[in-house]
């Protein structure tokens, strides 16, 4: 369902500005997405300033910055520190990335930092990805075969392998699903850019036989043609992958199989 | 982990921090032109049945859709007329995988925009 504004306990108060620090002449002003599950208080937005003479370049770096010498309360994912694990997706500047990727030398002004978009907040940073991940699961992520397993492996030409580029690469950040308006209204049916990215990398893989149930897995009114083609999916992908193709694509596959 | 607060968790915020592209506004705006010229095409149809009821009838019609808040209506539609088609059009491309490329759709966006706009004023001054 559409609902435009925030529930009462989601709307976002202000909240605390922490002091500057001493001496420093290239200082930079972040506001971060702060909620506590044991106050039971509204979600606010904290003010930090850094100096940035003593930081690193990166938005992690600002983040683990503040964790380690102004606030240890501040809570975020995080682990590979170079967009390969995906744990640090979040809105950063008014679009979903890896903060470990984002460069602050990127963002104008003061660097606003929110959980991902329209998802239930665990603490602070730190959104549920439950669900996200059950629909991931929901589009069977694996190797289905009926053959015979052969006796190396299953065996592909480099033409066909040259059609999983573009969708293998993704790490499940869930910054495209999070960006689109249409998971944002009707993310408990609509399977969402990431999962469906994920299932035109089955349907489209040579060495998959199970073509037809996944088309027919798909065929709905809400898991796949909830996408309306609005692309913040494809601008906002850390990785610079186009979930929008590939939904696209399944849709021609879907109407090219009744021809 | 001790989940304990899972039912009072806070929706993160969306629409509220989330810049607009431009691929979501002209998507939007595709809808937005869509509902807006049924009310359009509503008045339209007002006139046609006035004008098959009688003088009298027609003429109340034609005096709202002729005043200056009609013509700023009928004129808005024309544009919405045009946003829509060429936006169809856009739809069109797309559904046989073409012009999905993040630099092309943009590109068709602003096409949209812009010959929405010459459309319009070219339509205004031809009829």
């Amino acid at each position: 369902m559409v609902e435009l504004a925030l529930p009462k306990n989601s709307v976002v108060k202000t909240g605390k500005t922490w002091p500057q620090p001493q001496g420093a002449s290239n200082v930079r002003k972040f506001q971060i997405y702060r909620w506590n599950p044991d106050t039971g208080e509204n979600p606010r937005v904290d003010t930090y300033f850094i100096d940035m003479d003593k930081c690193g370049p990166m938005v992690l770096d600002a983040l683990i910055k503040i964790k380690n010498e102004i606030d240890p309360t501040l809570t975020f994912r995080r682990s590979c520190r170079e967009g390969i694990c995906g744990s640090c997706a979040m809105n950063i500047d008014g679009t979903n990335t890896l903060a470990c990727t984002k460069g602050m030398d990127e963002i104008r002004g003061t660097v606003k930092i929110y959980p991902l978009p329209h998802m239930p907040v665990v603490k602070d940073l730190i959104p549920d990805l439950t669900h996200f991940y059950a629909q991931h699961a929901s589009i069977m992520p694996w190797l289905e075969t009926e053959t015979n397993e052969p006796v190396k492996e299953w065996r592909q030409s480099p033409a066909d392998r040259k059609k999983l580029d573009g969708l293998y690469e993704c790490v499940m950040c869930a910054c495209c699903s999070t960006a689109c308006p249409s998971y944002w209204w009707n993310g408990d049916k609509y399977l969402g850019p990431a999962a469906l990215l994920h299932a035109y990398r089955w349907i489209i893989d040579s060495r998959d036989e199970a073509t037809g149930e996944r088309l027919d897995e798909l065929e709905d009114p809400f898991k796949l043609y909830r996408c309306h083609t609005i692309m913040n999916c494809t601008k906002t992908c850390p990785k610079g992958l186009n979930p929008a193709k590939a939904i696209a694509s399944i849709k021609k596959m879907m109407v090219d199989r009744t021809l | 982990m001790a989940d304990m607060n899972r039912g009072n968790r806070p929706l993160s915020p969306h629409l509220q921090v989330y810049r607009p592209q431009i691929t979501s506004v002209t998507s939007i705006f595709t809808r937005i032109t869509g509902n807006a010229l049924i009310v359009g095409t509503l008045l339209i149809v007002w006139w046609f049945l006035a004008a098959a009821k009688g003088p009298e009838a027609y003429a109340r019609a034609d005096w709202v859709l002729t005043s200056w808040l009609g013509d700023a209506v009928m004129f808005a539609s024309l544009w919405a007329l045009w946003y829509h088609t060429l936006a169809g059009i856009r739809h069109l491309i797309w559904d046989s995988v073409h012009g999905l490329e993040l630099a092309t759709a943009e590109r068709l966006g602003l096409a949209v925009i812009a010959g929405s706009g010459i459309l319009t004023v070219l339509t205004a001054i031809i009829v």
